[in-house]
């Protein structure tokens, strides 16, 4: 009797460290989220540029670490020059060559056009590079730690804590500085904004350099998991638009929120229900969430133009 | 009504779509009808993207659906007569219930549930092998049947497409002319002045929307019959994005875009076999480039060198001017 009893505490005692170890590593996967969504949002509200690109931009600088490894660079020096590229490329480049000449032709044809993009990134690093996934170090080691009998690895941690510093960063940036007020202005109307004196034009460029960066952080800190894959990003562009909307799309502070529940909630139906349907937490997330609050957790309602 | 023009147009097409088949070998004539399957569905999809101006990333998906309905049922033993109007009716609903939450609130959040449900869609296809086979698929589906005649020959099933084909696009091209057609015009270049006219946009936005699936699950089932074999491959978000592509490429909004555009993406791939795996790649930037200096697709290439002409020459003027 008294052995079947304490099984049964022990098994007790299991569940709940699985449980605390889901929720941990979920926290840690949906801060990662977070930032890719973070992006994802700045560009639509600074420039109306819907980026269906936005995972392809994930792995491009996963990459670009990668060919600087192979090189022989140590992380933290491929992880900058990655950075630097990110800029100039996903950046400027999108910016400049992609967004910039299809201003006027509307939302749709930016869709089509960074769906296209998303399709020809995918396979140029395919054909170029190869299709098999590459395993990718993680900055913060393997190592694990034990707390209250919980298996923690330091790059969970480490993600979750760089992600968070990231995005509340960001947002005392955009909230606290004179050019991050600037940003914020030309994301709500473009024409007093430009009125007011504000260099538009280069506000804008800014913020497509933020994304640049932010995808960058991303890529270093969700290849470890997601391995280095030419369509690793199919995945994380997806989650990062339903965490998007989830948290609300015009705030900041929501894209954290919605990043956190979605990895939260897909670690814990992936244990705990179906595996098989993982993936598709996110989805019914997103639809439970505008059916009750259609501006997201944290956004506030928009209004409507003519 | 129609012009004289067109309908000499549509008498040619049609004259060279009969006697095609006499000039094509075996691959050439699957190739045709495959072209003639992706039209259909490209013809919803521009239905819903072209004239009522949503983002739909799930159209391979809904074709799916369509796909296996018919394939389970015929192995059940049903007939296609009775299966694909069941395809249809389900491809019609699903589009109502994942239309219904994202068009409440605002246009492109149909295209991120679309994305997602497709996804959804394909994992249910791979993961429920009690009923879809898995990755395995379904193999054997059978031709249909008519009173007795068999449409197994490959000649035969290129007719029977053919003529679907025309009947879904004559049912469309009535119903972009009527009163509803013009709805979903109005929704599309300005939602809100269509709705202060009295036009209930959910409920027209969601119209186009689900007979645009419902175009999704013809296809589906007339393509489980052409090919014999579905696995959850040809149904995933890639396919969704090409068909996208198609509507956008040939001309969305113009009844013809998807058309020529099914052809372009059907033809390209094996006139590029060379290029190989850099094959979508040149693609997906050719997609680009085209959305920078011709957003309206192929169709509208004369408007839009006329519209350059037109600019240069007022420009000329001006400068003369000064």
């Amino acid at each position: 009797m008294a052995s079947v009893r304490l099984t049964e505490q022990v098994n007790k005692k299991d569940k709940m460290t699985d449980f605390l170890q889901l929720l941990l590593s979920g926290v840690a996967t949906g801060a990662i989220y977070a930032m890719a969504a973070l992006g994802f949002t700045l560009l639509w509200q600074a420039a109306g540029t819907i980026n269906f690109a936005q995972g392809e931009f994930v792995m491009l600088p996963a990459f670009a670490m990668l060919i600087g490894m192979s090189f022989g660079l140590p992380l933290w020096a491929s992880f900058i020059v990655a950075v630097a590229l990110s800029i100039l490329v996903l950046g400027a480049a999108f910016k400049n060559w992609i967004v910039d000449p299809m201003r006027g032709s509307g939302v749709v044809a930016v869709v089509v056009a960074t769906l296209g993009l998303s399709i020809g990134l995918k396979s140029f690093t395919k054909a170029a590079y190869s299709a098999e996934p590459h395993p990718f170090p993680s900055i913060f080691g393997d190592e694990v730690f034990k707390l209250f009998g919980l298996t923690i690895s330091y790059s969970d941690v480490g993600a979750l804590v760089f992600a968070g510093v990231m995005v509340l960063g960001l947002q005392t940036f955009l909230n606290k500085t004179i050019t991050g007020r600037a940003m914020q202005a030309v994301a709500q109307n473009t024409f007093s904004a430009e009125a007011l004196g504000i260099n538009v034009k280069r506000m804008i460029f800014y913020t497509f350099a933020i994304n640049a960066i932010l995808v960058a952080v991303t890529a270093l800190l969700i290849t470890p998991t997601y391995l280095a894959k030419f369509d690793m990003g199919d995945n994380i562009g997806l989650k990062a638009f339903f965490a998007a909307i989830i948290g609300g799309f015009n705030n900041s502070r929501g894209a954290l929120l919605g990043g956190v529940l979605v990895g939260v909630l897909e670690n814990l139906a992936g244990a705990y229900l179906s595996p098989a349907y993982k993936d598709g937490v996110a989805l019914v997330l997103f639809m439970a969430v505008i059916l009750v609050k259609p501006d997201g957790l944290l956004g506030t309602p928009q209004e409507r133009k003519v | 009504m129609i012009s004289k023009q067109h309908l000499a147009f549509l008498g040619v097409s049609l004259a060279a779509l009969l006697c095609a088949p006499l000039l094509l070998k075996t691959y050439g004539l699957y190739l045709l009808t495959l072209w003639l399957v992706y039209v259909i569905a490209a013809l919803g999809l521009n239905l819903t993207v072209g004239y009522a101006g949503l983002k739909s990333l799930c159209h391979a998906g809904f074709m799916g659906v369509g796909a296996y309905t018919v394939a389970i049922m015929m192995k059940a033993g049903f007939s296609f007569w009775l299966a694909s109007p069941v395809a249809i009716v389900i491809c019609f609903a699903l589009g109502l219930v994942i239309g219904f939450p994202a068009l409440r609130v605002q246009l492109h959040y149909l295209g991120f549930a679309t994305l997602g449900f497709n996804l959804l869609l394909v994992l249910f296809f791979r993961n429920e092998e009690w009923l879809t086979g898995g990755t395995f698929g379904i193999q054997n589906i059978k031709r249909p049947e008519f009173l007795g005649f068999s449409f197994e020959g490959n000649l035969a099933f290129y007719f029977l497409v053919l003529a679907v084909t025309l009947v879904t696009g004559i049912l469309l091209a009535l119903l972009l002319r009527s009163p509803w057609g013009r709805a979903f015009a109005a929704l599309r270049d300005n939602p809100i002045r269509a709705e202060s006219t009295g036009i209930n946009i959910t409920a027209y936005t969601l119209m186009s929307f689900a007979i645009g699936a419902a175009y999704a699950g013809i296809a589906g089932a007339l393509f489980a019959t052409l090919v014999n074999f579905i696995e959850p491959a040809p149904f995933g978000i890639a396919n969704s994005l090409l068909f996208l592509m198609m509507v956008v490429v040939g001309g969305s909004g113009r009844f013809y875009g998807p058309v020529l555009g099914a052809a372009i993406a059907l033809l390209l791939p094996e006139l590029l076999r060379d290029l190989k795996d850099w094959y979508l790649a040149v693609f997906g930037l050719v997609v680009v480039l085209m959305m920078i200096w011709l957003p309206g697709g192929l169709l509208s290439l004369r408007e839009t060198l006329k519209l350059a002409k037109a600019k240069r020459n007022a420009k000329l003027k001006m400068e003369g001017l000064v």
